[in-house]
């Protein structure tokens, strides 16, 4: 792959009700930082990718809507549907086809606006399944219990995931519900889908998050600090469940081992040295770290008790606070390359992990992670 | 930049309640089953019969059945009647009345691989307390008296055995 990076980064901050901004307004927001970020103005911008889901945004052709406070008007703007990693993949590829020097990347969405469990509902299948009345939390419910029936991963660990998540999120300005919780206040919490508790599972979050791609030439004359992209991929799983084995992520260990390949990184768990996971669900992070091959497959749980994915730990995992804290679908996973760029500049104030060279950003596209992207982002060239 | 914007607009909305819009997305639509989907739903409606595609090029039996194999990327052409017990593969009981679920909660959801296929189907299981319910056990189909050519002809799964 030729060399790009990411030379500008900008949300908003997450909330669970933002009552005062439309969708344009968080997009103008996010791509105002983004470029204050970057120290460029919207004529610097080569094109732009939004990114949305017209379900969330309760509109069709969502993703044109938000076109113009995305300083998209008169430029080539393409839009994609999914989670904003997937919106940058894109972008990054529009980037490297010679036509453009940069884009813009953006991607949005309100949960508080719409009803989860119905917008989830409509991701199953309409004849086959859809009247069975399940959503993203049932389901991932039942991913959880196939994993964790599996890997012997228990509910405490679990617990301590969103512990040390919302925990984390004390230390982000940005974070929706920075939270002081032990283990057991997560295992008193409502259950609201076996073995998934209330604090088991993200709450419904609105924001939207922006970064700029350039590509090598023009970073190059960029005067801030830009974060390379070392490797890239994404992989996509059965779209019916019943066709997967749901206590595994064979999409997302191949989309990491391609991403790593590109990367030249040979020994994952030795090179990565702080990860942003799609933590929609506590089971997600431990499962999604195991599938990234950042530890042994069904060890997660127990380097978790160890402290070792903490702030302070050998390889600290959300740092930010995660989706835990505040899950904004479709920016969630832009997000997590915004938080791995901050990091890798040394900018991610007191959540700031130990000097990392490089670090990876993960994002999920369907239900029970479908489809999954997979950023390595490296400080040096 | 857009810091010196909302100042003014922090002004003006000042004291003012968020005005919101409310509205409800309702737009009919018909999801045509397909010739596929057609001959299973009728299979249950018609028949009480749990019917499989089979790919005879990889020897996969799909349920709920389609009309092209995902692996081979060839059509599937064999259809194989299911004797309609099967295994738990996993499942959840859903606790919490959230919009999606049209029963009274709990509700127990499972992933369960019928006997005779290779991919496991969604559906309710029913006629067993919550609190025993285990990946692995046996369950097989109770069909639903007024039938009306939806997957909802299957009623539930029930426990093989009395539990
Ligand atoms: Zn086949």
């Amino acid at each position: 792959m030729d060399k790009a990076a990411i030379i500008g980064v900008g949300m908003t901050s997450i909330e669970g009700n933002k009552v005062r901004d439309t969708f344009a307004d968080m997009a103008w927001e996010a791509v105002n930082k983004a470029l204050d970020d970057a120290g460029m103005n919207i004529n610097d911008i080569d094109n732009v990718i939004t990114t949305s889901n017209d379900f969330w945004d309760g509109r069709t052709i969502s993703c044109m809507a938000v076109g113009d406070a995305s300083g998209a008007a008169h430029k080539n703007v393409s839009c994609v549907e999914g989670d904003g990693t997937f919106g940058a993949f894109y972008g990054l590829t529009r980037a490297l086809s010679g036509s453009y020097g940069t884009t813009l990347v953006t991607a949005h969405t309100k949960g508080s606006q719409s009803v989860s469990s119905l917008i989830t509902n409509a991701a199953f299948d309409p004849i086959y399944e859809r009247s069975l009345g399940m959503d993203m939390i049932s389901a991932c419910a039942m991913q959880a219990n196939a994993y964790m029936n599996r890997t012997g991963i228990t509910s405490e660990q679990l617990a301590l995931v969103s512990v040390k998540n919302h925990g984390n999120a004390k230390k982000n300005p940005l974070s929706q519900m920075p939270l002081d919780i032990t283990v057991n206040d997560v295992l008193k919490s409502e259950m609201i889908s076996d073995p998934l508790h209330k604090l088991d599972c993200s709450p419904v979050s609105d924001a939207c998050c922006a970064i700029i791609i350039a590509n090598e030439e023009r970073a190059a004359k960029h005067k801030g600090k830009p974060v390379w992209i070392k490797g890239v991929s994404f992989c996509s799983d059965a779209f019916f469940f019943g066709d997967r084995d749901l206590s595994r992520a064979p999409a997302l260990e191949q989309a990491a081992k391609k991403a790593y390949a590109m990367a030249g990184i040979k020994n994952p768990m030795k090179e990565i040295d702080t990860a942003e996971v799609y933590d929609a669900f506590t089971y997600q992070e431990l499962m999604w770290l195991e599938g990234l091959g950042l530890c042994a497959d069904g060890e997660s749980g127990r380097l978790l008790e160890k402290g070792e994915f903490a702030i302070d730990g050998r390889l600290p995992v959300n740092a930010s606070g995660g989706l835990l804290s505040g899950h904004p679908v479709i920016a969630a996973g832009l997000i997590r390359i915004a938080e791995i760029v901050k990091q890798l500049r040394g900018e991610a104030g007191k959540y700031q992990t130990k000097n990392p060279k490089t670090g990876v950003a993960h994002g999920v596209n369907g239900l029970c992670g479908q489809s999954h992207c997979v950023w390595v982002l490296g400080k040096d060239k | 930049m857009g810091t010196k914007d909302n100042a003014v607009l922090d002004q003006g909305f000042d004291g003012i309640e968020p005005m919101v819009f409310e509205s409800q997305i309702s737009v009919p639509y018909s999801w045509w089953a397909g010739d596929t989907a057609t001959y299973f739903l009728k299979g249950l409606r018609d028949e009480k019969k749990i019917r499989a595609l089979k790919c005879t090029s990889c020897g996969k039996t799909y349920i709920p059945p389609r009309k092209t194999c995902p692996v081979c990327f060839v059509p599937n052409t064999e259809w194989k009647d299911l004797s309609g017990t099967g295994t738990v593969q996993s499942f959840t009981i859903a606790r919490r009345q959230l919009a999606a679920i049209s029963k009274k909660v709990p509700v127990i959801y499972a992933l369960i691989k019928l006997d005779g296929a290779d991919t496991a189907m969604l559906h309710y299981i029913e006629g067993i307390s919550p609190e025993k319910m285990k990946i692995g056990m046996k369950v097989q189909a109770e069909f639903a008296e007024d039938r009306k050519g939806t997957i909802q002809d299957i009623a539930f799964f029930k426990p093989v055995k009395e539990v």
